[in-house]
C-alpha cells in the first residue's frame, strides 16, 4: 500500500492528518452524487413508465425489450462501433505521422502546429453549416471540382445512407487529430535524441529509428490519447446534429442521438434512460479495465 | 418631529406605491422565433405589454423546430424554476396540461368570447379537459405547393388539379432539365409532403383514421401503399442532392429558376419575399393537388405555466396581446401564417395570405380543418416520430412501399 | 528546454524534406478550409451566397454582416446583435475556469503527495465520471439546481462545469504532480510546513505548464457548451453559444447566412485566441505532464 508522506510523524495532531482527506473530499462528495447517484437514478428510470417528465410506475424490462426492437438502435450501436473505430485509429495515426513530420526541424513550426491545433477550440455549433457546405456534393466539393473541369468527380458520401457515416468520421477527425499531434509531439519531444543518435550511428535505418526505438517510447502518449478520444467518440453528439442530423434517413444516429431524441423530442424517457444504461454499461466494460491496468501499474 | 413624521409617510406612501407597480410581474417568455422577422414581430406582443407596465424577460431557444426548447422547458420545470409563458405546439400542449402545469384561461376566454372565434379543429389543442390552456398565435397551413410562375408559364403549365395532372407537370419539367421538385431531405420534411399526398390519396376521412385515429386497419391499408407508391413518383421528379439541404436552400432553387415547385407550409413564403419576389406575379401558391378544399394546419400557442391556484395579471394580459386582431394581423403578416382567430380583416395580407385566410374560414366551416402529422398535430411525438423513422426510410430507398407500410403499422404499435 | 536540441528529427535528403514540407502544407489547407469558407461567405452579400460559389472570394466585399452579427441581428425579440451575450459567457467562463483549475491542482496534490488508503479508487472514480454522457444527467442535474436554489442563475451553471469538470482537471495535474519529486516535499515538512504551506509555496509555482494545458482544455469546453447553458440558464443568464444558435437555428424564419458565418467566427474568436496566444505552451504542457506515466 501506498505510505502517505506523513506517516511517522507526531501524531495527535488529528486536523494535519485529516487535512488532505478533507480537501480531497467536496469533490469526491460531488463525483459521487452527480455521477454516480444521477447513474442510479437513470438506472432506475429505465424501470419506470417515465415518459415526458420522470414518473416511478415500475414496469419491469419493457423499456429494454423495447429498446432492442427498435432498429434505430441497432443502426446507432453500429455506427458507434464505426465511428468509434475509426475515429480513434485514424486520429491516432495521422496525429502520429504529423507530429514525427513536424519534428524534423521544420520552419515556423509553431505556425502550423497552430494551424493543426485551432479546430479544437471551435464547437460544432460554430463550423458546422460550413462543414455542411463543404460535403453537400451541390454546392461544395464536388461542384468545385466539377467547375475545375473534372466533370467526373463525385464526393457525395452525405447523401449516401451507407457513406454518410465516413463523411462524420472526417469531421470528427478534422477537429480532434491536430490535439493528438500536440500529444504526440510533446511525447516525441520527451525522447531523449542521444539514444537516438547512437542508434543512427550504428545505420539504423529511419524506419527502423522510428518504429524500434521512438514509438514504443510513446506508449503513455498513446494511451492518453486513447482516453480523450474514447470520450470524445461517446459523446459525440454536437457534430451529428450539426452535419447530418442522423440522416440521411437515420443512417448515422449514434447512441448519443439515439438516447437524447428518446428522452427528449419523442417523450420516451424510459427508453433514453434504457439506452443510457446500456452506453454506460458499454463504456464501463472498455474503460474500467483500462483505468484499472493504467493505475495498478504506477503502484 | 413633524417632518421626520412626515417623511415617513411620503416614504411609507411611495412604497405602497411601487408595491402596486410589482405585483403587475413582469413575463419570462420561452419561444424558438428567435432571428429576423419573426422575433421582430414578436415585439409588437411586447411593445403591447410594456405599454401596460409589464416587462418581457426574453428567453429565446432555437433549435429543432422547438424541440430544443421543449427540453430546456422540462429542465426548467424539474427545477422549479418555469418560464412564466412558453410557446407549444399541439400535442405538447396536451401533455403538459395532463400533467397539471398550465393556468386556467377559462374566465378570460369566456370573457373574449374565444368559442367563437378560434376554429374548432384549433380547440382541441388550446384547450384541456374542457379548459382554455394556451393562447393561439397563428395557423400555418402545410399542404401548399410553391412555384416559380416564369418557369411554370415558359414550359407552359397551368397550376395541375388533379395528381394525374401533377405528375404530367413534373415530367415536362423533368424534360427540360430542370429540377422538378426542390425537396430538402429532412424527416419533417419529407413528412410534410407525405401528409399531402395520403390527404390527396386517400381523403380526409382516410387522412383522420390513419394519422389522428391511428386505426392499425388504416395504417396497413392499400391506400396507405398507394400513398407510398405516390411519394418514390416524388422523390423520382427530387434531385439527387436532396438528403439533408434545409428546406430553405430548396425554396432558393425555386427563387432562382433552377427547380419548378416546392412543397411547404407557408414559412416559405417569407424567403420568396425577401428576395423581392411578389405572388402571382413571380410565384405562385396553390394547395397540393387534390387537397384544394382541406387546410392541415399547424399552430402556435402560448402556454402560461400556473404559479398559483389562478392566472397571474400579467399572464392574461399576454394571452389578452396575443389574442388581440391587432397583433394577429401584425405578426401573422411577417411569419406567412394567417390569424388564429377568423375575424381578422385582411386588408394587410398579400395575395397568398388572404387566399390562406379564405381556405383556413372556409375549411373550419366545412369541417376540412385537420392537424398536420409532420408537424405534431395529428398525434403524440413518439408516435409522430415512429411515422418519420418509416416515411424517411421510404424516401431514402431503404423500404419498398410494401415493407414501408408493414413497418408503420409496427412503429406505430410500438411508440403507443 | 531548447527545442533545436530536443527534437527527434533525422537525418533526411533535400528530396525527403520536400514532401515533408508538401504534406505538412496540405494539412494545412484540410484543417484551414472550413475556417476560409466561414471567413469568405461572412464578409459577401446575402445574393452572392444564395447565387452560389461557396468557395469563390467575394465580388462585392462587406463588413455588414459582422456589424449585423455584433449589435443589431435579432437574437429573440431583442435586436441586440451577439453583444450582451458576450458578457454573460465571460462572467460564467472565467470564474468556472478558475475554481476548476485550482480545484484540479489541490486534488492532483493530495492524490500524489499526501496518498492514503483507497486514493486510487478515489481517482478511478473521478475518472470515470469524464464519460458520463451530459444529455443524461440534465434532469437530475435540473432537481439538484433548483434544491440547491441555484436555478436559472450563474452560479449555477459555474456550478454544473465545475462538477464535469473535476475528471480531467484532476487527471492533468495527477499525473503532472507524480513525476514532481515528493523528496522537496518531504524536506519542506520536515522545516515545519503544512499542506497549504508546501502547495503555495512548492506545488503551485511549478505548475505553470500545466496549468495551461488544464485551462485550455476547460476553457475551450465550457466556452463552447450548448445544452448545460441552454438548460441551465435563464433569460438573464444566456451564454453566447445560446444566442449564436438562436441566430443560425431558427426553423422557420429567413437564414442570413452571411451573418451566420460572421456571428460563428465571433463566438469562436476567445477560443482561438486562447489557442493562438497559449499553444506554444500547450505542448510544453504537455510535454511536462499528461503524456508521461
Amino acid at each position: 500500500m501506498a505510505q502517505p508522506a506523513s506517516v511517522g510523524r507526531r501524531s495527535g495532531d488529528w486536523l494535519r492528518d485529516a487535512l488532505p482527506k478533507l480537501v480531497l473530499s467536496p469533490s469526491l462528495a460531488i463525483v459521487l452524487i452527480f455521477v454516480y447517484g444521477f447513474i442510479f437514478f437513470t438506472f432506475y428510470l429505465s424501470f419506470t413508465d417515465s415518459r415526458i417528465l420522470p414518473s416511478y410506475g415500475l414496469v419491469g424490462f419493457e423499456n429494454y425489450d423495447k429498446l432492442f426492437r427498435l432498429r434505430a438502435w441497432g443502426i446507432a450501436v453500429d455506427n458507434l462501433i464505426i465511428f468509434g473505430g475509426l475515429y480513434i485509429v485514424i486520429c491516432c495515426a495521422l496525429g502520429l505521422a504529423l507530429a514525427i513530420l513536424l519534428d524534423q526541424k521544420i520552419r515556423s513550426e509553431g505556425f502550423i502546429r497552430t494551424i493543426y491545433l485551432y479546430p479544437m477550440a471551435l464547437s460544432f455549433i460554430v463550423t458546422g453549416t460550413a462543414w455542411k457546405w463543404f460535403l453537400d456534393p451541390g454546392i461544395g466539393l464536388e461542384a468545385v471540382v466539377h467547375s475545375w473541369g473534372w466533370e467526373s468527380f463525385t464526393f457525395d458520401w452525405i447523401k449516401n445512407r451507407d457513406m454518410a457515416i465516413y463523411t462524420i468520421v472526417i469531421a470528427a477527425v478534422w477537429q480532434t487529430s491536430g490535439f493528438v499531434m500536440a500529444m504526440f509531439l510533446a511525447g516525441l519531444r520527451g525522447i531523449d535524441n542521444e539514444v537516438l543518435k547512437a542508434a543512427q550511428i550504428d545505420g539504423a535505418s529511419n524506419w527502423a529509428l522510428y518504429r524500434r526505438i521512438v514509438i514504443p517510447q510513446l506508449r503513455p502518449a498513446f494511451m492518453s490519447a486513447f482516453v480523450v478520444l474514447a470520450h470524445m467518440a461517446i459523446k459525440s453528439y454536437d457534430l451529428v446534429i450539426a452535419l447530418t442530423n442522423g440522416g440521411p434517413g437515420r443512417a448515422t444516429e449514434l447512441p448519443a442521438t439515439f438516447m437524447y431524441s428518446y428522452t427528449f423530442t419523442r417523450n420516451q424517457m424510459g427508453i433514453g434512460a434504457a439506452s443510457a444504461v446500456i452506453m454506460l454499461m458499454t463504456i464501463a466494460a472498455i474503460i474500467v479495465p483500462y483505468l484499472w491496468s493504467e493505475l495498478r501499474e504506477k503502484k | 418631529m413633524k417632518n421626520l413624521k412626515l417623511s415617513l409617510l411620503v416614504t411609507a406612501g411611495i412604497l405602497a406605491a411601487t408595491a402596486n407597480v410589482a405585483t403587475a410581474e413582469d413575463v419570462e417568455v420561452l419561444h424558438w422565433w428567435t432571428s429576423g422577422g419573426e422575433a421582430a414581430a414578436l415585439n409588437v406582443l411586447k411593445e403591447d405589454l410594456e405599454s401596460q407596465d409589464i416587462g418581457w424577460q426574453d428567453m429565446p431557444v432555437a433549435g429543432g423546430g422547438g424541440t430544443q426548447a421543449m427540453t430546456v422547458l422540462r429542465a426548467r420545470v424539474t427545477s422549479g424554476n418555469p418560464p412564466t409563458a412558453v410557446q407549444m405546439l399541439g400535442f405538447d400542449i396536451t401533455d403538459w396540461a395532463q400533467e397539471g402545469a398550465l393556468a386556467d384561461l377559462n374566465i378570460l376566454a369566456g370573457m373574449e368570447g374565444w368559442d367563437d372565434v378560434v376554429p374548432e379543429a384549433l380547440q382541441k389543442f388550446s384547450k384541456y379537459d374542457g379548459k382554455w390552456v394556451a393562447a393561439p398565435v397563428n395557423v400555418h397551413s402545410t399542404n401548399w405547393v410553391w412555384a416559380n410562375k416564369a418557369v411554370l408559364d415558359e414550359l407552359g403549365i397551368a397550376p395541375p388539379q388533379t395528381w394525374d395532372e401533377f405528375v404530367a407537370a413534373l415530367e415536362k419539367v423533368k424534360a427540360s432539365g430542370k429540377t422538378a421538385i426542390a425537396h430538402g431531405g429532412q424527416a419533417w420534411q419529407d413528412a410534410t409532403i407525405f401528409d399531402a399526398v395520403v390527404m390527396s390519396t386517400g381523403g380526409p376521412e382516410f387522412y383522420k383514421k390513419a394519422f389522428i385515429d391511428l386505426d392499425p386497419e388504416a395504417l396497413g391499408s392499400d391506400t396507405m401503399k398507394e400513398s407510398f407508391d405516390r411519394m418514390s413518383v416524388i422523390r423520382s421528379y427530387v434531385d439527387d442532392n436532396f438528403s439533408g439541404r434545409d428546406w430553405n436552400l430548396a425554396t432558393a432553387m425555386v427563387i432562382n429558376g433552377d427547380a419548378a415547385f416546392q412543397m411547404m407550409g407557408d414559412w416559405a413564403k417569407g424567403e420568396f419575399l425577401n428576395a423581392g419576389k411578389a405572388p402571382d406575379q413571380d410565384f405562385l401558391c396553390f394547395r397540393f393537388p387534390g387537397t384544394q378544399d382541406q387546410v392541415t394546419f399547424n399552430a402556435d400557442q402560448f402556454a402560461m405555466f400556473a404559479q398559483g391556484p389562478e392566472v397571474g395579471k400579467e399572464q392574461a394580459a399576454l394571452a389578452t396581446a396575443i389574442l388581440s386582431p391587432k397583433f394577429q394581423s401584425a405578426f401573422n403578416v411577417v411569419k406567412g401564417s394567417v390569424p388564429a382567430r377568423t375575424d381578422v380583416p385582411n386588408d394587410a395580407f398579400d395575395a397568398c395570405g388572404k387566399k390562406g385566410m379564405a381556405d383556413l374560414a372556409k375549411a373550419a366551416g366545412s369541417g376540412n380543418l385537420y392537424g398536420s402529422m409532420a408537424h405534431g398535430h395529428a398525434n403524440p411525438a413518439a408516435v409522430k416520430n415512429a411515422m418519420y423513422d418509416v416515411i424517411t426510410a421510404h424516401f431514402n430507398g431503404e423500404y419498398d412501399s410494401a415493407t414501408a407500410v408493414e413497418e408503420l403499422v409496427n412503429a406505430v404499435e410500438i411508440a403507443q | 528546454m531548447a527545442q533545436a536540441s530536443s527534437d527527434t528529427a533525422v537525418r533526411t535528403g533535400s528530396a525527403t524534406r520536400f514532401i515533408i514540407y508538401t504534406v505538412l502544407i496540405v494539412f494545412c489547407l484540410y484543417y484551414l478550409l472550413p475556417l476560409y469558407v466561414m471567413v469568405v461567405n461572412s464578409l459577401k452579400p446575402l445574393d452572392e451566397i444564395r447565387g452560389g460559389g461557396m468557395l469563390s472570394l467575394p465580388e462585392v466585399w462587406t463588413l455588414a454582416p459582422w456589424g449585423s452579427a455584433w449589435s443589431t441581428a435579432q437574437i429573440g425579440v431583442e435586436a441586440t446583435g451577439l453583444k450582451p451575450y458576450f458578457l454573460n459567457s465571460i462572467i460564467m467562463v472565467v470564474p468556472a475556469v478558475a475554481i476548476s483549475t485550482l480545484l484540479g491542482a489541490l486534488n492532483g496534490y493530495v492524490l500524489t503527495k499526501w496518498r492514503f488508503r483507497g486514493d486510487t479508487i478515489v481517482f478511478g472514480l473521478m475518472l470515470f465520471g469524464c464519460f458520463i454522457p451530459f444529455q443524461m444527467v440534465l434532469i437530475p442535474m435540473a432537481r439538484m439546481l433548483g434544491l440547491m436554489g441555484l436555478a436559472g442563475t450563474v452560479p449555477g451553471l459555474i456550478f454544473v462545469h465545475l462538477v464535469y469538470g473535476i475528471g480531467f482537471s484532476t487527471l492533468y495535474f495527477r499525473n503532472y504532480y507524480a513525476q514532481f519529486p515528493t523528496e522537496l516535499v518531504r524536506a519542506a515538512m520536515i522545516d515545519g510546513a503544512g499542506f497549504f504551506r508546501i502547495f503555495q509555496r512548492i506545488m503551485l509555482p511549478s505548475s505553470g505548464p500545466i496549468a495551461v494545458v488544464c485551462i485550455i482544455w476547460q476553457f475551450t469546453n465550457i466556452w463552447n457548451d450548448f445544452l448545460f447553458g441552454a438548460s441551465f440558464s435563464d433569460f438573464s443568464s444566456q451564454p453566447m453559444t445560446v444566442a449564436l444558435n438562436n441566430l443560425v437555428q431558427s426553423s422557420t424564419g429567413v437564414k442570413e447566412y452571411n451573418v451566420h458565418f460572421a456571428g460563428a467566427i465571433m463566438a469562436a474568436l476567445p477560443t482561438l485566441l486562447v489557442y493562438v496566444v497559449a499553444g506554444r505552451f500547450f505542448v510544453r504542457g504537455l510535454m511536462a505532464g499528461s503524456v508521461k506515466g
